[in-house]
């Protein structure tokens, strides 16, 4: 079992291994500055279906399959799926899960999703109970649109702070063996409130959650900013990433050139979508494809990747409430 | 003539890009727009303080969701000086009823024709 | 965990960490948008009124609202005016097309809910509120002119 260091940080006796990965996008991500790491880049947003709510379920079962595919396994050595998603009662993943034959554990995290269910997979894993754990999440635009904020077609201008909720669903399959990137630490974080109020704004409102978090496990760990290849943060965007790392310079760590945010690199400047984009997808297509292929060929040893999440609902907002934060750490190691 | 059209543009303009500078400085979402540009319509009308802007720019100043308000006032107070108490309840929906009713009808049937596409940008 | 005076520096601190964005040029969009529907308006107005020279005024301004009213609309459904919304901001979102804008694309977006529980539910969404207070306000006018 694995062993607590400090009070928020366990180092796994058994690290777990990600032997699969998967990311499917839409147009506009696959237009982005990743374009050519995803492994399938969607023509039509609406991807067959009917509504675009069974197009985000379908985006999450084909990622499901492609990593799976890749893992070179089949659906029945599948033991247990962890997914969530940004939907009310997450129906996406539960709705995914219909299709497989196996335990699930359905987890809401907002954005952080991706290594929230990493870390408990990993921590599941390393239990020795579990051969196989799948991971999965996704968000779709448009389904965020329709729940959170405007229709469509409502001829409004959206702020200059706001984000763009990423079409695309990753998918990481955990395994107890294999010769692949592996979780050594996991770092589940605080929820954090700076009283930022501003729906519009997430990135700000993320920020002290994802300092705190880094800032936990880099004391737990006995590390600094400079021992990792990479730190990358969820969906902070533009706005929040430059806000984190002024409050972790003011905390005495240096975030330099080793940091980024997925949110932040994930589309072209002249994609006009002002701070970049945002969504359970962002971190998870992302780790799913960029990082772990980068891990796997060894350019990076060691990163930090910490989605973060804004755990808000339309009601809180509504009813005046701020918005507050999360943000899990992994430390995963190339192989 | 031509001298209306260019009125009609000014205060039309105007009216609207009063909107905008709301939206810029305070993030207002755009239903609040219109609930506070009624409003303000309506309580200029009851002053009679609006009337002189259709006046003088016609449809600069009733096109604008401010002439929504206009004649809800104005529906009103014509109402309440035919009918008396009735009027306060029939005046303003009756006023307005084309619109709203219109807007409604090809809601409704554009709804059903059409669906929504996804944002580019 | 709670502390005020954190909590307001950081707000403080984000506020000025916000971009500057240009805004001029969208206040001479929105001028210029707005302008143009209203001129519209008073084209379609100054139409009927030669074409059927027995419309009243006043019928005719009905007649205007509901032809821009349906424009709007329509734009809406083919999903050319929120592109207008995009450029033109309060431009378009002030004139009454604004107000159609707002009755349509909720309908439409919601429509794979139900004709009840989805086009007829959700119409009023957005735009519920600028009827409600209009009624209400219309409502205390008139109540305050029956006793001047």
């Amino acid at each position: 079992m694995g062993k607590k260091l400090g009070k928020q940080t366990i180092m796994l006796d058994h690290p777990a291994k990600i032997i699969g990965n998967f990311s499917i996008v839409g147009e506009k991500e696959g237009q982005g500055n990743f374009a050519s790491y995803f492994d399938m880049i969607l023509k039509d947003d609406k991807y067959g279906q009917k509504t675009y709510e069974k197009a985000e379920k379908k985006m999450m079962l084909e990622a499901i399959k492609g990593c799976l595919h890749k893992a070179h396994l089949t659906t029945s050595q599948v033991e247990l799926y962890l997914a969530g998603d940004l939907l009310n009662q997450i129906i996406s993943a539960s709705f995914s899960a219909r299709e497989l034959d196996c335990s699930y554990l359905g987890i809401y995290g907002a954005c952080s999703t991706m290594s929230e269910i990493l870390g408990i997979g990993a921590l599941l894993m390393d239990t020795g109970a579990y051969d196989h754990i799948l991971c999965a999440t996704g968000s779709h635009f448009t389904t965020a649109e329709r729940q959170y904020r405007y229709p469509l077609e409502l001829g409004n201008q959206r702020p200059p702070t706001s984000q763009w909720t990423i079409t695309g669903a990753g998918a990481s399959m955990l395994s107890k063996e294999g010769n692949a990137p592996k979780i050594t630490h996991v770092t589940f974080g605080k929820v954090m409130d700076y009283n930022i109020k501003d729906v519009n704004n997430m990135g700000a409102a993320m920020a002290p959650a994802a300092m705190d978090t880094l800032i936990t496990l880099f004391q737990d760990t006995h590390t600094q900013p400079k021992d990792y290849d990479l730190i990358v943060t969820g969906d902070l965007g533009k706005l929040g990433s430059e806000i984190l790392m002024d409050l972790m310079e003011n905390k005495g760590y240096t975030l330099g050139k080793n940091y980024a945010d997925c949110g932040q690199m994930m589309y072209t400047n002249n994609q006009k979508t002002y701070q970049g984009g945002s969504g359970a997808g962002c971190s998870a297509v992302v780790f799913n494809s960029y990082l772990v292929d980068k891990l796997k060929k060894k350019e990076y040893k060691k990163i930090i990747f910490a989605a973060t999440g804004a755990l808000l609902s339309t009601t809180s907002s509504q009813q005046g409430e701020s918005i507050p934060g999360i943000c899990h750490a992994i430390i995963v190691e190339g192989a | 003539m031509w001298l209306l059209y260019l009125k009609v543009f000014l205060v039309g303009g105007l009216i609207c890009m009063l909107g905008q500078i709301l939206i810029i400085k305070t993030n207002i979402t755009s239903a609040r727009i219109l609930v506070l540009f009624v409003t303000i319509g309506a309580i200029l009308e009851a002053l009679g303080l609006y009337d002189p802007i259709v006046e003088f720019a016609g449809a600069g100043a009733t096109v604008p969701i401010t002439g929504f308000g206009r004649s809800l006032a104005k529906g009103a107070i014509d109402a309440v000086k035919q009918q008396g108490l009735l009027g306060v309840f029939t005046g303003g929906l009756t006023a307005t009823a084309g619109g709203i009713a219109a807007a409604v009808i090809f809601a409704y049937i554009f709804s059903l024709l059409f669906s929504s596409k996804t944002k580019k940008y | 965990m709670n502390d005020i005076e954190r909590d307001k520096k950081y707000n403080d601190y984000v506020q000025a960490k916000i971009p500057k964005t240009k805004n001029f040029p969208t206040l001479i969009y929105s001028y210029l948008v707005g302008g143009i529907i209203c001129l519209l308006g008073q084209g379609i107005h100054d139409a009927i009124l030669a074409i059927w020279p027995q419309v009243t005024q006043e019928q005719a301004n009905v007649w205007m609202l509901i032809v821009l009213i349906f424009i709007a609309s329509f734009l809406t459904g083919l999903g050319l005016y929120d592109k207008i919304g995009i450029f033109a901001g309060g431009g378009s979102i002030v004139p009454i097309t604004g107000f159609s804008n707002s009755i349509t694309s909720p309908a439409m977006e919601y429509k794979k809910e139900g004709i009840i529980f989805g086009i007829c539910v959700k119409m009023f969404s957005v735009a519920g509120p600028v009827i409600v207070n209009g009624v209400v306000i219309s409502f205390i006018i008139g109540l305050i002119y029956l006793f001047i």
